[in-house]
């Protein structure tokens, strides 16, 4: 079970995202920016951090990238791709899930733990949890606020994975946090699996994600 | 020739922009009463193309495949020729 996970300059929780693919039970390994063919990998992690020091927009030069062909390939192929914080913006910069996430409504960096619901487990990062459980998991962003025009058609067509379940610190639109594609592969969230997968950190919550990836795979 | 444009990227109307609402707090600690503030972001640079027409379109495909999200912003254009003593 290879599992690529994606390096810009300016990713800064490839190695996190490493050692929570390997407690989960997979085999993950890097990739460069600069590549274009991905086909060794069954998924794809875009982890968290500023690439390209999220000038223009948050995600919007990493998602004209060369690698990006390649991911546009894996989703293609029905392969699983996360992306996770910085992932996540990436990939609604590409237009791969729906929407945006912008500055925070506080226009501050929030870093702290949050409560969060599952609200759909149609998606295999979703599909070990039960529906509507709560769950912990950190978040650290500027740059999170979700935005989306058509916040009927997403939930019509089940593309709400994540919203914050008590307090909403970014002020996301109808407190979501995290989005998929129409078919469920493609996830983007905001919240940090990999930085609540371990006890000593705090939480395991986030360690399914990774379990389900893999289990679909 | 060479002309010169320039970008000017708003946020689309309705969509909040803490930027600007925190310049407004600023302000009134200043003791300045100001309302409806905006930031607006403007990306300049010059390039060389056929015609007016043709480098009016060509930057208009760069906002929309970089410089802008068509999700949250309005952009404006202006090109204007470069003179050759410039």
């Amino acid at each position: 079970m290879k599992v690529g996970i994606i390096r810009f300059p300016g990713s800064n929780c490839d190695r996190d995202v490493f050692h929570a693919l390997e407690l989960a039970g997979g085999q993950p390994s890097y990739i460069w920016w600069n590549q274009r063919n991905l086909s060794d990998f069954e998924a794809i992690v875009i982890p968290g951090g500023f690439s390209y020091g999220d000038y223009v927009r948050a995600g919007a030069i990493a998602a004209i990238t060369p690698i990006i062909d390649g991911v546009k390939e894996i989703v293609k192929e029905e392969k699983p791709v996360l992306g996770i914080c910085n992932g996540a913006q990436i990939l609604a910069e590409v237009g791969l899930v729906p929407g945006v996430f912008t500055t925070n409504s506080n226009a501050k960096f929030i870093c702290k733990w949050t409560e969060l619901k599952v609200k759909t487990k149609r998606t295999p990062f979703t599909s070990m949890y039960q529906q509507n459980e709560v769950i912990k998991m950190p978040i650290a962003h500027a740059e999170g606020r979700y935005y989306n025009d058509e916040m009927e058609k997403l939930q019509d067509q089940d593309q709400i994975v994540l919203a914050f379940a008590s307090e909403n610190p970014n002020g996301s639109l109808e407190a979501v946090t995290g989005v998929c594609n129409e078919n469920g592969l493609v996830c983007a969230i905001m919240p940090h699996p990999e930085r609540a997968s371990e006890r000593i950190l705090g939480s395991v919550d986030g360690l399914k994600f990774f379990k389900g990836m893999l289990k679909k795979l | 020739m060479k002309y010169y444009a320039e970008v000017k990227i708003s946020l689309k109307k309705g969509m909040l922009n803490p930027e600007a609402a925190t310049i407004q707090r600023a302000l009134s600690l200043l003791e300045y009463q100001v309302e409806n503030t905006k930031t607006i972001q403007i990306i300049k640079f010059s390039l060389t193309g056929e015609n007016e027409k043709n480098i009016h379109e060509e930057v208009d495909e760069m906002c929309q495949r970089l410089l802008c999200n068509p999700v949250i912003h309005n952009y404006e254009i202006k090109i204007t020729p470069q003179l050759k003593d410039e």
